[in-house]
């Protein structure tokens, strides 16, 4: 799954996606609120999810992990 | 037992505004644009210490320039884009026909190089930027526009076209966060010398869609843009009568503006919604503007 998140922030988020930890600040790294909405949409098309509206935050896409939480929360909703 | 009568309607009932059937399209009286004048000269005092660089645009800008800043990521249900009929002879008649009709005409309509300006700075940062890089010390403008939104609505607060008026700042990102500091506090003081109730708050902007979602709470938790908030419509709905904006360096990138040290510039602007403001010491002062206490007049018209 993270391999997968990689592969989409790599293409959306405008950072160096190889430089950087799965918990390092994306944000920080340069990604633009512009770009953070390219890498949800890109995100739900790659994962057949959609972020619930109360995980649309800087937070939830603020990091590789973060992300991987996330997605593992809204996959989980769709196993159940 | 009628409804008690709107803000609009009294409005319209005391001349201030006329109607024109469209929501949010309203002429203003003799007796409205001189409460404007007034807003419009204490907002210009308290920048003229920096001396800034009086510019004014048209109402349009450049649709070149409108499509490259951005705003249609962000605000594409807000935007107004000038159309024109650029069609031949035969698709006149065809134009003249289905009016006739009353039928859809404006299929046929063709963009021009005109957008309606959604903010007072957007035409500013290009034309900036064509000059080279800033002065040392950076660069303050006075900007003051009709600005179009479109977003129709009842509330008087919310039109269509509305004119704003703008100091903005460009420079390094200390030298602008400073501005900003300083303008939140003067922004303050001249809305406690109009005797008005206001909370301070960071934006909620109407970004579009749920990515808009994602962005605007982006721009709350980096404090980007403050308003200032008044009641207005009624005592439960706050409108915001001036906003404090920080872009940091977007465009600054977007249009290649470099500091005098050859910096990415970053830029900010300080907003006074001239409606919204007159509206607001309407309605906490009462349509009797002779009346209104004397330290507001002599704010705004150096009377008393």
């Amino acid at each position: 799954m993270i391999d997968k998140i990689r592969a989409v922030v790599g293409e959306f988020a405008g950072v160096d996606i190889q430089s950087l930890a799965d918990d390092a600040d994306l944000y920080r790294a340069g990604m633009t609120s512009h770009a953070s909405v390219q890498v949800m949409l890109g995100l739900e098309e790659a994962f057949d999810v959609e972020f619930a509206e109360d995980m649309l935050t800087p937070e939830t896409f603020a990091s590789i992990a973060a992300i991987g939480r996330a997605i593992e929360v809204l996959t989980a909703g769709a196993a159940a | 037992m009628s409804e008690p009568r709107t803000f609009l309607q009294e409005l319209l009932d005391a001349g201030l505004f006329i109607d024109t059937g469209v929501k949010g399209l309203y002429a203003r009286s003799g007796a409205f644009e001189h409460l404007i004048s007034g807003i419009d000269s204490a907002f210009a005092a308290l920048g003229a210490p920096e001396r800034p660089e009086v510019v004014r645009f048209p109402p349009g800008m450049n649709r070149r320039h409108f499509e490259k800043s951005g705003y249609l990521k962000s605000f594409p249900q807000l935007a107004g884009t000038v159309h024109a009929f650029c069609g031949s002879h035969h698709d006149h008649q065809d134009l003249l026909g289905k009016l006739a009709e009353d039928e859809d005409w404006t299929g046929g309509q063709a963009a021009t190089d005109v957008v309606l300006t959604p903010a007072a700075c957007y035409p500013l940062y290009p034309v900036v930027a064509q000059r080279g890089p800033l002065p040392k010390g950076g660069a303050t403008f006075d900007l003051q526009s009709y600005c179009f939104r479109h977003e129709p609505s009842d509330d008087p607060a919310r039109m269509q076209l509305f004119r704003m008026h703008e100091i903005v700042r460009l420079g390094a990102s200390d030298e602008v966060v400073e501005f900003r500091a300083a303008w939140l506090e003067r922004g303050q003081a001249l809305i406690n010398r109009l005797e008005l109730p206001f909370t301070l708050d960071l934006a909620n902007d109407p970004f579009f869609g749920r990515g808009g979602k994602l962005m605007a709470a982006g721009q709350r938790s980096q404090q980007l843009k403050f308003e200032l908030l008044v009641p207005i419509r009624n005592d439960d709905q706050l409108t915001a009568c001036l906003s404090f904006n920080y872009h940091q360096d977007h465009f600054g990138e977007t249009w290649g503006l470099r500091t005098h040290d050859g910096d990415v510039a970053h830029t900010a602007c300080i907003g006074v919604g001239l409606e919204r403001t007159a509206l607001a010491l309407i309605r906490h002062h009462g349509f009797d503007v002779s009346a209104w206490p004397t330290g507001v007049r002599r704010t705004l018209w150096g009377e008393g």
